[in-house]
């Protein structure tokens, strides 16, 4: 199959899970209404957002000086930064860095960038125990699979299924105990990855910014899990990647102010950590080493592209929440690390331009996305950019012909008017009394699901022309 | 290798070449004297005793549990009656060293008090916070001997001490305060709490209690030296 007809195949199969419908169908009541809840209560969220679009452009604008800004005192603070073109040298320092620490058990925190490189599944390879410490990254993991959100990876599981992957997962427990509650789930899991927790030898994060001014990470989450993460093992690494950055902290407050509430609808999450570097003299715990892995992985080629904007993303995931599309299919049936209108237009820069192009045909251009954007990115736009490159393809070759079909018509008005009129009449016969078309010619896509209203019977053309007349 | 390579390419895309004395000043500039962003919040600066009461309000709706005392040193016995009204044992562990092993734990024998940083088995952290942010009520730690970041995770409960004068309105005041607390140095972890533990990962229902603490409780004093005008509503 093209990556097209499976991408219409997994539409299909979305549209046709129950569970999963059921489950999109509170995206709406939650992360909707939350973020309109936060957005009422913070006067000023739109001025909001025009200064955290102007912070992005401007650190993109000076990238170069941040990241060397940013390196330096990093190197101060203790810390080790590491740079990686693509996915394959940032697993490969990372896998160095478990080896020299002699790590068995390694925990992480959520990280979309390391989804983006597969690390998980790579130095599951290398035989390290790598555990997923964020309870929706561990179910994802447990069920192997992928997230299908970029801040809730568990959103398309029911309760049921959560409590049949652990019975499965976690067979030393006994076989009748009560998990019918997510608390007695929750409770669980932070018994199980306790454990992970006190025996890990090396703990991964992400990072939601790097600060320049201080060599800083931002690491941001509800259950406190990167924390535990970071402060137990004996070497933390970050793995983030070169939009990342910010100036400074006065830099990161108003992008810190954004992101939960866009996301989750809290004003701030429950933990928000600036960490600095591996542990101080004196302080009798925290990693010895601190390393950070800083990944372009085709950011760069964006940053040189009329795309730009997309890099200016806090990977909020409220394009997402509020988009039709996403809300009908759910992330999975995207087939990309990030689904949604971010992941219709950031994926294919990421992957190579051809594999995910036609996610940029999962979008209905309603704007919704741009216009709960906390960073203001024109996503329809650089959606339309996406659909045109692909337009070129030689995938593309039968759109083509009916649009250059119609651009012939189009250009040659009688020609035009007689299609037109010959059309209309058609499709009106074909409507019959009930004006609707349950079957139409070239249209199968849209009468499988719903019936094509037939037109009248005359053109728009000729009911002006007569308009004007009879004025 | 990888480094030149990124290094290149962004300053490809961007068309530079990384010795424009311009953008070099820009960035010179913006990062000795940060930019003051406008601020979001209501735009009117914030009364002094209105600040405690917003950022109170702030942690009963996140579910945390404020109790304002009157002086610091019935911080002790305002620890012991919080653990035994909720039935949890009377074990505590703090940093060693630092403002709170100057209080009167002698006068609270049940309790006992461990120090260092937090182990697998301890039941309550209790951590000094150098500041509380109203705009959110966020509590902001900053690690080292005398505040264990492990302290504000493992544990079940955290219990954290603040001054109310330490109170400011905005994050943008906090971290000035953590610098001066440190030494002028950026400890290994600031740590900005805004309620306990949670997750909506299961069946998108919030639980308390994920991997961090279930419960914080926040012991809201006022320094002997200060004005003892009242903080509550």
């Amino acid at each position: 199959m093209t990556d097209r007809a499976t991408f219409d195949a997994a539409v299909a199969a979305a549209l046709a899970d129950a569970p999963l419908q059921r489950a999109l169908a509170d995206v709406p009541a939650g992360f909707v209404a939350g973020r309109r809840r936060a957005r009422a209560e913070l006067p000023g969220f739109e001025r909001l957002r025009r200064t955290a679009r102007d912070i992005r452009d401007h650190t993109l604008a000076h990238l170069d000086l941040y990241l060397e800004a940013f390196e330096a005192n990093a190197a101060k603070a203790g810390s080790e930064v590491h740079w990686a073109s693509d996915g394959e040298d940032a697993r490969r320092i990372i896998l160095d860095i478990c080896r020299k620490a002699d790590a068995r058990v390694v925990t992480k925190s959520k990280s979309m960038v390391s989804e983006e490189i597969e690390l998980r599944e790579h130095l599951a390879k290398a035989s390290l125990d790598v555990v997923e410490t964020d309870l929706g990254e561990y179910l994802v993991q447990i069920r192997n699979e992928r997230p299908s959100h970029i801040i809730a990876p568990a959103i398309h599981l029911r309760v049921s299924d959560v409590a049949d992957a652990f019975r499965a997962q976690h067979p030393h427990l006994p076989a009748d105990r009560d998990l019918e509650t997510p608390e007695a789930m929750i409770a669980e899991a932070r018994d199980v990855l306790r454990e992970k927790f006190l025996s890990a030898d090396v703990g991964i994060t992400g990072a939601n910014f790097l600060v320049a001014e201080t060599g800083s990470a931002i690491i941001v989450t509800n259950e406190g899990n990167a924390d535990l993460t970071m402060s137990l093992p004996k070497v933390h690494i970050v793995l983030t990647s070169i939009d990342k950055v910010v100036p400074t902290f006065a830099d990161a407050w108003p992008l810190l102010r954004l992101l939960a509430r866009s996301a989750t609808g809290q004003a701030l999450s429950a933990y928000t950590t600036i960490v600095t570097g591996p542990r101080r003299p004196g302080d009798g715990e925290g990693p010895e080493a601190c390393h950070i892995v800083i990944l372009d992985n085709g950011r760069t080629e964006l940053l040189a592209s009329d795309m730009r904007p997309v890099l200016r993303c806090i990977r909020c995931g409220a394009c997402m929440n509020h988009c039709p599309v996403y809300c009908s299919i759910g992330g999975h049936a995207y087939g990309s690390v990030y689904p949604g209108p971010i992941g219709a237009v950031l994926t294919p820069a990421l992957a190579g331009p051809g594999a995910t192009a036609h996610l940029a045909e999962a979008s209905t251009f309603c704007g919704r996305c741009e216009e709960v954007c906390p960073v203001e990115i024109p996503l329809v736009s650089m959606l339309r950019k996406w659909r045109t490159r692909d337009f070129s393809r030689p995938a593309s070759r039968r759109s083509r012909v009916l649009l250059r079909a119609w651009a012939f018509l189009a250009a040659r008005p009688r020609a035009y008017r007689v299609a037109a009129r010959l059309g209309a009449r058609t499709l009106a016969a074909l409507g019959g009394s009930r004006g609707r078309l349950q079957r139409a010619p070239f249209a199968s896509a849209w009468t499988r699901y719903r019936d094509l209203p037939a037109p009248e019977g005359r053109t728009f053309q000729e009911q002006w022309a007569s308009r004007r007349r009879t004025e | 290798m990888s480094r030149e390579r990124i290094f290149a390419s962004v300053r490809e895309a961007l068309s530079v070449n990384g010795k424009d004395r311009a953008r070099e000043r820009a960035v010179a500039e913006r990062l000795a004297q940060p930019p003051r962003h406008p601020s979001d919040a209501s735009g009117a600066p914030v009364p002094p005793a209105e600040l405690a009461v917003r950022f109170k309000a702030h942690l009963q709706r996140l579910g945390a549990d404020p109790i304002e005392i009157a002086r610091e040193d019935e911080i002790p016995s305002a620890i012991a009656n919080y653990l035994s009204a909720l039935g949890l044992p009377l074990r505590l562990r703090r940093g060693s060293g630092g403002p709170l092993a100057a209080l009167p734990w002698e006068t609270v024998p049940a309790l006992a008090v461990e120090t260092g940083p937090a182990l697998a088995g301890d039941t309550a952290g209790l951590s000094h916070a150098i500041a509380g942010v109203a705009e959110t009520g966020t509590l902001v730690l900053a690690s080292g001997p005398d505040s264990p970041v492990t302290l504000a995770f493992l544990p079940e409960t955290h219990i954290v001490v603040l001054n109310a004068g330490a109170i400011v309105s905005r994050y943008e005041e906090a971290l000035p305060m953590v610098l001066a607390s440190c030494g002028g140095h950026v400890p290994r972890t600031v740590n900005l709490v805004t309620g306990a533990s949670r997750t909506g990962d299961i069946g998108g229902k919030i639980v308390m209690g994920a991997h961090g603490p279930r419960r914080l409780a926040v012991l809201i004093y006022r320094a002997a030296a200060e004005p003892a005008d009242p903080i509550s509503a």
